[in-house]
């Protein structure tokens, strides 16, 4: 990559927002499934079979995550060659957090949770529809939802996830803001909503996964 | 106070260098940090030792010279500080003080604590500076209005001394903060605007040359400046440099 330090850090920043853009709306539509089988099922087959979401919006979902993915592991391995010579002491939880610091380790829970969440849901859905070529069910959904949080191993394979994926978003989403250049009075608001959304979301996720684990 | 100190020795650039342990006694809480060093240094020439080679100059606060890495931490544990101003009352008696030299590539190691941090003069040349003209034309910069707000801001980018805690700190060993801060220093005012745009590109460019590491915004630099330089710099950096990529 010959981009500049500040155009890599832009280009984090712009994929983390997309997708923290898009976990929101993954998270409405799951929340759906607590409230409504029928919903559930009527957003997920728009979801599932109009050709707008599935060949521009999946594509650009799928690049947008593998692009995070990879620019963070150039960005961790350009950053590890500045320094080679490490101190014999460093108090790095003195100025700045834990997830701050360690955002490479919060990412590789998550791409480990991504890797079972794709093999869950996503190839299921791919054999099914392109591979099989199964008769379109418009009520599927929300079995095999179900069907798939009565492991308890899943359920707490997810929730430690969703863990990490909540100190991921305390550091990444605020700072997403400071990279592409807006911190300003407005940014104490932004922090705010940061802690807010890091803390709802994740947990909204592992509620759902509990939920339907104790009602399936 | 008695302590016991270690210290990174290493006798030139080529050599590789190791912790060594000198115990000291009858430090006095009132010495500066550097007197300290003065102190052990006396006791070393006294005993036919290599005293301990460190950067200092002014011993005020404001040169920007010393730069220990002092029980892991950029100057020393207290905070808006820069080494010179450190004092041993900070430090407990019978204490293990950790020192070393700043870390980076980009900062080389020169002899013990001393570094080289000369990567931060060539990215000031490489835009940090305002063109002006000495034919006698100049015009006299109280003329020009400027805003409170933006005098300001500008001041207290402008107080950044240069000294490399924002690198030593970081754990990408960035140097943004630095950066930002002569940036901001300049294209807040609109003596500096003129040639904002290539100043930016320039100075980011020789940044990343001189292979310091990618900002992450872990915050760590701002605790650790002794001038209490801002993230804001480095989010107005960043605007900035961005609307470089729309102009030609």
């Amino acid at each position: 990559m010959t981009l500049s330090s500040i155009a890599r850090k832009v280009a984090m920043a712009l994929s983390g927002l997309f997708l923290v853009f898009f976990l929101a709306q993954h998270f409405t539509i799951n929340l759906t499934s607590v409230f409504s089988e029928e919903m559930f099922n009527s957003i997920s087959h728009f979801m599932g079979t109009n050709p707008l979401v599935q060949f521009i919006l999946q594509p650009v979902l799928i690049f947008g995550v593998v692009f995070h993915f990879v620019m963070g592991f150039i960005l961790e391995i350009k950053n590890n060659k500045a320094r080679t010579n490490n101190y014999e002491s460093y108090k790095g939880s003195e100025n700045a957090n834990w997830m701050s610091r360690n955002m490479i380790f919060s990412g590789l829970a998550i791409l480990s949770f991504l890797v079972l969440h794709f093999y869950d849901f996503w190839v299921p859905e791919m054999n099914y529809k392109y591979i099989e070529v199964l008769p379109d069910d418009p009520n599927r959904y929300y079995g095999e939802l179900v069907h798939k949080f009565q492991s308890p191993y899943r359920v707490v394979f997810y929730s430690i996830s969703f863990v990490f994926l909540a100190l991921h978003l305390f550091h990444g989403f605020s700072s997403a803001f400071q990279s592409v250049g807006f911190n300003n009075k407005f940014m104490i608001g932004v922090k705010k909503f940061t802690i807010a959304f890091s803390f709802i979301i994740p947990l909204g996720f592992v509620f759902i996964a509990i939920f339907h684990h104790l009602n399936g | 106070m008695n302590l016991t100190l270690k210290i990174w020795r290493q006798s030139n650039s080529e050599s590789k260098g190791k912790m060594v342990e000198y115990p000291i006694s009858d430090v006095s809480p009132d010495m500066s940090f550097l007197e300290m060093m003065d102190f052990l240094n006396g006791r070393l020439i006294n005993k036919g030792e290599e005293p301990v080679a460190f950067d200092h100059d002014c011993r005020e606060g404001i040169c920007g010279m010393c730069s220990m890495f002092i029980n892991g931490e950029a100057h020393g544990p207290d905070r808006l500080v820069t080494t010179c101003q450190l004092h041993m009352r900070k430090f407990k008696d019978g204490e293990t003080i950790t020192i070393e030299p700043f870390r980076a590539n980009a900062f080389p190691v020169i002899k013990d604590l001393v570094v080289d941090r000369s990567s931060f003069d060539r990215i000031q040349q490489a835009g940090g500076f305002v063109s002006v003209n000495t034919s006698g034309n100049t015009q006299d910069a109280n003329s020009i209005p400027i805003e409170k707000y933006d005098a300001d801001r500008a001041f207290d980018a402008a107080t950044c001394i240069g000294c490399g805690a924002c690198v030593a700190s970081c754990k990408n060993a960035s140097a943004m903060l630095f950066v930002a801060a002569k940036v901001s220093q300049f294209s807040l005012l609109p003596q500096g605007k003129i040639e904002a745009t290539d100043r930016v590109r320039n100075m980011v460019k020789q940044m990343d040359e001189e292979g310091f590491g990618n900002c992450t915004n872990t915050g760590a630099c701002e605790v650790e400046c002794p001038k209490g330089i801002s993230l804001e710099n480095i989010a107005r950096m960043n605007r900035e440099y961005i609307s470089t990529l729309f102009k030609s």
